[in-house]
């Protein structure tokens, strides 16, 4: 009988966060200025998700994990350059655009499409991992949304941690309000998990990792197929980025007590 | 509207900052994935790790300490060890190196170039077993300087390269050593023992060597000449590490100067060594060595300088900028608070020559390094033939030389009037030969690595003063944004280490009337006034004609005499030779930034992520390859004039020299617009997008 999992993660990119980010209108609806030209990461908490399904492939012999990611190919192959010298994984590249402007239910449907035609994808050990939100749309809804279309109804959000149980359950922390966790078991795959930031620094690069990803990456990329999630009839109103609140000094050398103490004053005003 | 209006609003300017598609063309690496690993992993260490060292303080001391140390587990766990290693030995990448070592040590040094020279000294120190070893050990050492991998229980081992000498030893001058090596042991048909003492000064990875590759001289019958040789930390005898070096820059590297007694078996040797008559005699003297180790590692230490001044040019926008954000005057909107000083033409002008000689000391540096891939087959090829053909020592190969020489520049001349295509049965003999490819690249290394070192560190220490001056009181604090004081007075101690700008003077002044190189150089100045006639506001034809200049310079000092009657041209006489080298360098850093300006446009094309964004980038590194051309051919301008007419007496003058009139007169009309795209270049400076901060702490 084969063991270990088989986790597929779905993230793709976005223009790093410490990048200038200006909407404009465009030809086809709303965007970034300089949108290709900006460095891109791959999206934080799907990262986050990436590094989580590479401890838990370390931890189950036999495991395997699939980055899906719908995007700009040639961007996907810039962002490989770092990404796939971390974590050993087979891509499997949508090339479509990435942005904040798209609908996450086409989305959902394009990556979902995408898995359901993976071979070799064993179902009954499927793990479906990725961020609780995207960084560029902040939805927060697309994982749902696959997990639903493949028939994966238990799904956790905005999860923290998954301890693997000695029985071969799982024991999942997910976020709730007031920094409070909610703590589910589940018997095992399939499952959804979004997860949050989890635990879990970002792994070294490993450019021998990377050569060996590479040889499978290129070509997928070479073949990616086109995904256009345009969003056909979405008009945009309006695009504003969130007003920046920014209350900020910069101070060396100051006690934390001094600091605990101006931050309580600042809460009482 | 008038065509020149139209043409403003026409033209177009960079929307961002140059990311990595646009570097991977100008750069060449386009399709090396792993070295775009490799600079993903250099830059990753460089703004996290790195950049928290200094911001944290960690250059305040001289002494090397736990935190620094993180550096070396930092290198082991991101590749960036093994980068120097071949993939059977625990690297990588395949074939040669030197081009992704250089952009390692570019980005490295894009934030600290301390932490750039650690990640570069072990190198340093295999440089030698790797140039010239035996297979025996190159693989003994390649693979203990190798992390170990998971599961593995083996301690990983460094190195350090040790020819400088405490005063009043070895310095700039390498020729004579004082460490010296003495038989203290010969066992009847055994290995003999040698006892070794060496003195270090300034030697780099000294706190954590456990092997030195160490310059020594005989001071025994029995041993012919001088070699390199290697001293492990537990050899029998003293292997003391030595006193600190207090330097003031570059603190993220660990230096000190190490006292070394030990036995050593003659196997140690680098290269071997053979016995005859009862004398040992080494393969290969300390010089052999030395010489083509430093051919390679010269060029990424000419471009950590440049890196600097690429890397200044995000704070210190960011700086003009912000300048007056905030304060009662210059509200939103405003350009006193959208454009701050970038409001001012000198200050943002001033940063374009910044950024157009950091550029142009990068192209001269990668294409170095692109070369010096191509030469090392080339150069072991050769090796091979000789051997071969039976050819042994230094002055046989010179002879054999001499004679291909002529061959050589045949094949030169039969190549650059070969129309593409077309079949030339002696074309393709000559070029099948590969001592004569050897001799060609060659001619071309000998300058261009050199010349690198000495452009890149020096010009760039000025330039990196003009840069720190951009930034007004804050440029000369520990947390100016960029680092900008620490990369100024860095970038002194790298036109300093691995021989300071007299010994790159020197070599230029002899490799740079090799004819193979004149010919070569000649055929470039063609090549230059072709682009010229395309590309009219690149620049290039302000080079091709300081380069003419430069010649006609240099045939006249070759032939002339001062007014006391004492020959203008010996290499002893520095006044003359070491600033024609000088000018030679400003231009050739000149060809290789318009070359690159070419690859970006032919190859942009290409890039489906560039397509909205290259005009700008054309556009805007033409200007600034107009602009540094401009400096350039002015410099070299200046030079030749006082080269020409310095030496002659006041009142008279040589026929050659009113030839020299109307060249130079030809170089300043070829000046036109030079200044325009300069104005252009600094205007673009103002409307480029960069990121809300800095990439890395301050
Ligand atoms: C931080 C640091 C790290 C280093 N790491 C290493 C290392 O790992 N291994 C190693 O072996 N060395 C190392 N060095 C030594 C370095 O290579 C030498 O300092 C350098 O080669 C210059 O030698 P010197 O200091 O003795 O200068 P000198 O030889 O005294 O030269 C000083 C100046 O005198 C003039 N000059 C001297 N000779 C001539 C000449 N023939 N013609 C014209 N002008 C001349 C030049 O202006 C020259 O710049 C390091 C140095 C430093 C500061």
């Amino acid at each position: 009988m084969s063991t270990g999992f088989h986790i597929v993660v779905c993230g793709s990119l976005v223009p790093d966060p410490l990048q200038t980010l200006n909407p404009v209108q465009g030809a086809n609806g709303p965007g970034l200025k300089n949108e290709l030209m900006l460095p891109a990461v791959l999206d934080p908490f799907a990262a986050h998700s990436l590094y989580e399904a590479a401890n838990l492939a370390k931890k189950m012999p036999g495991s395997k994990i699939w980055l899906v990611s719908l995007g700009n190919k040639a961007k996907l192959q810039q962002l490989m350059m770092t990404i796939a010298q971390k974590v050993a994984f087979e891509l499997v590249p949508l090339d479509g655009p990435a942005s904040g402007f798209t609908d996450s239910f086409e989305v959902a449907a394009a990556l979902a499409a995408a898995i359901d035609k993976l071979a070799n994808l064993d179902r009954s050990r499927l793990l479906l991992f990725g961020g609780c939100a995207s960084a560029s749309r902040d939805a927060g809804v697309t994982l749902q949304m696959v997990g639903e279309r493949l028939g994966i109804l238990d799904q956790f959000l905005a999860v923290d941690e998954l301890k693997l149980q000695e029985d071969g359950s799982l024991r999942i922390l997910e976020r709730i309000e007031g920094g409070q966790y909610q703590v589910s078991a589940c018997a095992g795959p399939p499952a959804v998990l979004a997860w949050a930031t989890g635990n879990l620094p970002e792994p070294p690069n490993n450019p021998q990792i990377g050569m060996q990803n590479m040889r499978v990456i290129m070509p997928a990329l070479q073949k990616a197929q086109p995904a256009p999630v345009a969003a056909p009839g979405v008009t945009f109103a309006s695009v504003t980025l969130p007003a920046q609140q920014r209350q900020t000094r910069v101070v060396k050398d100051v006690p934390v007590e001094e600091i605990a103490k101006e931050i309580v004053a600042w809460i009482k005003e | 509207m008038d065509a020149t209006c139209r043409e403003k609003m026409e033209r177009e300017f960079p929307s961002t900052l140059p990311g990595d598609d646009v570097r991977q063309i100008m750069w060449r690496y386009a399709d090396r994935f792993d070295i775009q690993m490799a600079v993903q992993s250099a830059r990753g260490l460089a703004r996290g790790l790195i950049a928290r060292l200094v911001a944290d303080g960690q250059r305040n001391t001289h002494e090397w300490n736990p935190r620094k140390e993180e550096l070396l587990t930092a290198f082991d766990e991101t590749g960036l060890t093994t980068i120097f290693m071949d993939p059977e030995e625990g690297g990588f990448i395949e074939g040669p190196k030197n081009l992704a070592l250089g952009l390692v040590a570019f980005e490295l040094s894009w934030v600290d170039g301390g932490a750039a020279t650690c990640s570069l000294a072990s190198n340093l120190a295999l440089s030698p077993i790797h140039e010239k070893g035996t297979p025996e050990q190159k693989l003994f050492y390649m693979s203990r300087c190798v992390p170990p991998q998971p599961g593995e229980e083996r301690k990983i081992w460094r190195g350090a390269f040790a020819l400088t000498e405490p005063l009043p030893y070895v310095g700039v001058d390498t020729g004579v050593v004082s460490g010296k090596m003495r038989i203290a042991e010969w066992p009847e048909g055994g290995e003999p023992i040698l006892h070794i003492d060496k003195r270090g000064r300034f030697i780099t990875n000294m706190d954590f060597a456990n092997f030195v590759t160490a310059a020594v001289d005989s001071d025994d019958e029995r041993i012919k000449g001088s070699c390199m040789i290697i001293l492990e930390e537990d050899d029998p005898g003293l292997f003391d590490r030595g006193a600190p070096t207090l330097k003031m820059v570059h603190q993220l590297s660990s230096t000190r100067d190490p006292v070394l007694s030990l036995r050593v078996p003659a196997s140690r040797i680098i290269g071997g060594y053979t016995v005859k008559d009862g004398v040992i005699i080494p393969n290969y003297n300390h010089g052999e060595v030395i010489e083509s180790v430093f051919r390679r590692t010269r060029v990424p230490v000419g471009l950590m300088t440049s890196a600097k001044l690429v890397s200044a040019v995000e704070p210190i926008i960011r700086y003009q900028r912000s300048r007056f954000r905030g304060g009662a005057a210059g509200s939103p909107g405003s350009p006193r608070h959208d454009l701050g000083l970038q409001q001012k033409e000198d200050a943002v002008q001033r940063l374009a020559e910044v950024w157009a000689s950091g550029e142009a000391g990068s192209s001269l540096g990668f294409a170095a390094l692109r070369l010096l891939d191509e030469f090392d087959p080339v150069e072991r090829e050769k090796e091979r033939l000789l051997a071969e053909q039976g050819v042994a020592g230094a002055r046989a190969q010179m002879k054999l030389f001499k004679k291909l020489e002529q061959e050589a520049l045949e094949y030169l001349e039969l190549a650059a009037h070969n129309e593409a295509g077309r079949e030339n049965p002696r074309l393709q003999e000559l070029a099948g030969n590969p001592l004569i490819r050897f001799l060609v690249l060659e001619a071309q290394a000998n300058v261009l690595c050199p010349g690198c070192k000495l452009w890149n560190t020096g010009q760039g220490a000025t330039m990196m003063r003009e840069a720190v001056s951009l930034m007004g009181g804050y440029g000369i604090t520990e947390d100016c944004p960029g680092f900008l004081f620490q990369k100024w007075t860095d970038a002194q101690l790298e036109a300093t280490y691995e021989g300071p700008e007299a010994v790159q003077r020197r070599q230029l002044s002899i490799t740079m009337t090799n004819e193979l190189f004149l010919a070569q150089f000649r055929q470039w100045l063609q090549e230059l006034r072709g682009v010229a006639a395309t590309h009219p506001g690149i620049g290039a034809g302000a080079v091709a004609t300081a380069m003419e200049l430069w010649l006609s310079t240099l045939e006249f000092i070759r032939k002339s005499k001062d007014a006391d009657g004492k020959p203008l041209f010996h290499s002893q006489r520095h006044g003359v030779v070491f600033p024609l080298a000088d000018a030679l360098c400003w231009l050739l850093a000149c060809r290789y930034q318009i070359l690159d300006v070419l690859e970006l446009e032919q190859k942009g094309p290409e890039n489906p992520v560039l397509a909205e964004g290259l005009a700008g980038f054309v556009t805007f590194f033409s200007d600034l390859a107009a602009t540094q051309a401009g400096r350039a051919a002015g410099e070299t301008a200046r030079i030749c004039a006082e080269l020409v007419y310095g030496f002659g007496r006041e009142g008279e003058q040589v026929p050659e020299q009113e030839e020299f009139s109307r060249l130079r007169q030809q170089l300043d009309l070829s000046l036109a617009g030079s200044r325009l795209a300069k104005d252009r270049a600094a205007e673009a400076l103002t409307k480029i997008t960069i990121p809300e901060i800095l990439d890395y702490p301050i």
